[in-house]
C-alpha cells in the first residue's frame, strides 16, 4: 500500500473522513432545510423561484452538486468499512454471552450503535428522495409555474405543485417523518463523534459540541418532518 | 452468601468454548470478586475437577492483570475500579454473576478467563518509549516542564494496560488505549524526538493487530480502572494528523 492510502485506510485517516464529510453533510441539509421552509409559504411563487434561481446557477451547481455526491460516497464507503472492521475484530464466535452499558461517561446510546443501520436507510432514502423531486416530472411533463413563467420569460417549473401532490399521499407523509426521525438519531451521534473524530476533543469544549449536537438533530428532524405533516394538513392549493 | 456462576471455559486458544454453570454456597460479602473465585477453584480441584483459570497479579488494582467480564460489564459494576478490586458486597444473595473474558479477536482466549493480550506490547515497542543517554539519572528538575503539562501527562499514564477499553467497546477498538499511549509522550519534553513516528507507528500498528475501529461509544472511557478520557483518543488523532501533514 502507498503512504497515501494506507494514511486514508488507518483507523485515524477512516475516521478523519468520515467527520469531515458528515461536518459537510451537516451544512447541506441545514442549508436544504432553509430552503425548504420556502414550502411553508401559501403561495408557490418562493419556493419556485428559489429552485429556479438554483438551476440557473448552471456550471456553479453542477460542481456543488459533484462535490456532495463525492461528500457522499466517501461518508458511505468510510461508514461502511468501519462496521465490516468491526465485525472482524469481534466475529461471531466471540460476543459476548451478556452485555450491558457501563454508564456514564459512556456515550453509546442507541443513536451511536445503529449508526450504520440509519446510515443505510438514509442511503436508501435519499435515492428514492432525488428520484421523487429532483428527477421527477418537470416542465416537459406540464410542471410549469405559469406566473413566474410570464416573470422570467423561460419556463420555470412548478416543483412546489409536485411537493404538494407527493405529500397529499399519506403513506408517503408517513416514510418521509418515519426517516427524519432516524436522521435526527443519526445526527444524535453523528454530529458531536465528527468532532470528535477531527481531535477536537478537548474536555472544555466536548460537553458543549456534545449538547449542541443534540439540539442540532431535533432542530433538522423536527424541522423536516414538520413540512410533510404540514403541507398533507394544508391540502392541495391550486 | 450463594451464588450461581457463569462461567467462560475453554480449553486453549483452538478449542470452542462454553458459558458453564457453578454454584459456590460459601462467598461471604467481604471477600473479593477473585479470592471468591479462589474459593470456587479449591471446591474444584478438591472434587478433582479443572481450576477455572483467571489472570491476576497484585490485586490492588494498579497492575493491569486482572480482566473479566462481569455481568456483562468489563471489570465488573463498580466504576474506576479493576475487577481484583470488586468486592462481593458488590451483588445480592443468590445473584447469578456471569464471568466472561476480554473478547476481542486481537484477544485470544488463551485457557477460560485468559487472554494474550501481547498486541499491547507489541503497540508499545512500535513507539511506546523514549530516547534516552544511559547512565546517571539526571538531577530533578533539570528539565522544567509545566505543571498543567504533567498532569495532563500522568492523567494520561496511569493507564495500566489492562485492555479492559477493548473489551467494552462494541468494535473492539484499542483506541483508548493508544490515544493514551501517544498523549503522555507528547506532552513531555522527553517525548519530542520520536513524537511523529511514535504516532504514526503505534497508530499502524494497533491497526495491524486487528483491533476495530473507534465510533467514538466512549464505553471505554466508563469502563476504565484508572478514568482515562476519551479526550486522549482525540489528541491521538491530533498527534497522527499532524504528524502526516508535517
Amino acid at each position: 500500500m502507498s503512504r497515501f492510502s494506507s494514511i486514508v485506510w488507518s483507523s485515524v485517516g477512516k475516521k478523519f473522513l468520515t467527520g469531515i464529510t458528515g461536518l459537510l453533510l451537516c451544512v447541506f441539509i441545514l442549508e436544504h432545510l432553509s430552503g425548504n421552509l420556502l414550502l411553508l409559504y401559501n403561495d408557490s411563487a418562493p419556493f419556485n423561484r428559489y429552485a429556479h434561481w438554483l438551476h440557473g446557477l448552471g456550471e456553479v451547481l453542477i460542481i456543488v452538486e459533484l462535490g456532495l455526491a463525492i461528500t457522499f460516497v466517501i461518508h458511505i464507503i468510510m461508514g461502511i468499512s468501519v462496521a465490516v472492521r468491526k465485525a472482524d475484530a469481534r466475529p461471531r464466535g466471540m460476543r459476548y454471552h451478556k452485555t450491558a452499558g457501563a454508564g456514564n461517561p459512556s456515550r453509546k446510546s442507541l443513536s451511536s450503535v445503529s449508526m450504520v443501520v440509519t446510515g443505510v436507510v438514509l442511503l436508501i432514502f435519499v435515492i428514492v428522495h432525488l428520484k421523487m423531486f429532483k428527477f421527477g416530472p418537470g416542465v416537459e411533463a406540464e410542471y410549469v409555474d405559469v406566473h413566474l413563467t410570464e416573470i422570467h420569460g423561460e419556463e420555470v417549473r412548478d416543483l412546489y405543485r409536485l411537493v404538494e401532490e407527493k405529500f397529499s399521499n399519506v403513506w408517503t407523509v408517513i416514510g418521509y417523518v418515519a426517516v427524519m426521525l432516524l436522521l435526527g438519531l443519526h445526527l444524535r451521534h453523528g454530529f458531536w463523534s465528527a468532532f470528535q473524530s477531527l481531535g477536537v476533543g478537548h474536555p472544555r469544549y466536548a460537553p458543549l459540541i456534545y449538547s449542541v449536537g443534540i439540539v442540532f438533530a431535533i432542530a433538522m428532524a423536527v424541522g423536516f418532518l414538520l413540512l410533510p405533516i404540514l403541507i398533507y394538513l394544508r391540502g392541495g392549493v391550486s | 452468601m450463594t451464588l450461581n456462576l457463569l462461567i467462560w471455559r475453554q480449553k486453549d486458544v483452538d478449542s470452542p468454548g462454553k458459558m458453564v454453570p457453578y454454584t459456590i454456597s460459601n462467598a461471604s460479602p467481604d471477600m473479593s470478586f477473585l479470592e471468591m473465585l479462589d474459593v470456587l477453584n479449591e471446591d474444584l480441584i478438591n472434587k478433582g475437577e479443572d481450576a477455572v483459570e483467571f489472570d491476576n497479579d497484585c490485586r490492588e488494582g494498579i497492575c493491569g492483570m486482572c480482566g473479566l467480564v462481569i455481568n456483562g460489564v468489563a471489570h465488573g459494576p463498580k466504576r474506576a475500579t479493576a475487577a481484583c478490586q470488586v468486592h462481593m458486597r458488590e451483588f445480592e444473595d443468590g445473584e447469578t454473576i456471569t464471568i466472561e473474558p476480554w473478547r476481542a479477536k486481537a484477544f485470544p482466549v488463551i485457557k477460560d478467563l485468559v487472554v494474550d493480550r501481547s498486541a499491547f506490547d507489541r503497540i508499545m515497542a512500535a513507539g511506546g518509549y523514549i530516547s534516552v543517554n544511559v547512565g546517571e539519572a539526571p538531577d530533578a528538575n533539570t528539565l522544567p516542564i509545566p505543571k498543567v503539562d504533567a498532569d495532563q501527562a500522568m492523567d494520561a499514564a496511569v493507564c495500566i494496560g489492562c485492555g479492559a477499553c477493548v473489551a467494552a467497546c462494541p468494535n473492539a477498538s484499542a483506541s483508548l488505549f493508544v490515544g493514551a499511549r501517544i498523549t503522555q509522550f507528547a506532552l513531555l519534553s522527553q517525548g519530542q524526538p520520536e513524537r511523529k513516528r511514535r504516532a504514526l507507528n503505534m497508530v499502524e500498528q494497533m491497526d495491524k493487530e486487528g483491533f476495530g475501529d473507534c465510533s467514538n461509544h466512549a464505553e471505554c472511557e466508563a469502563v476504565c480502572p484508572k478514568e482515562i478520557s476519551i479526550s486522549n483518543i482525540a489528541a491521538m488523532r491530533r498527534e497522527y494528523l499532524k504528524a502526516v501533514l508535517s
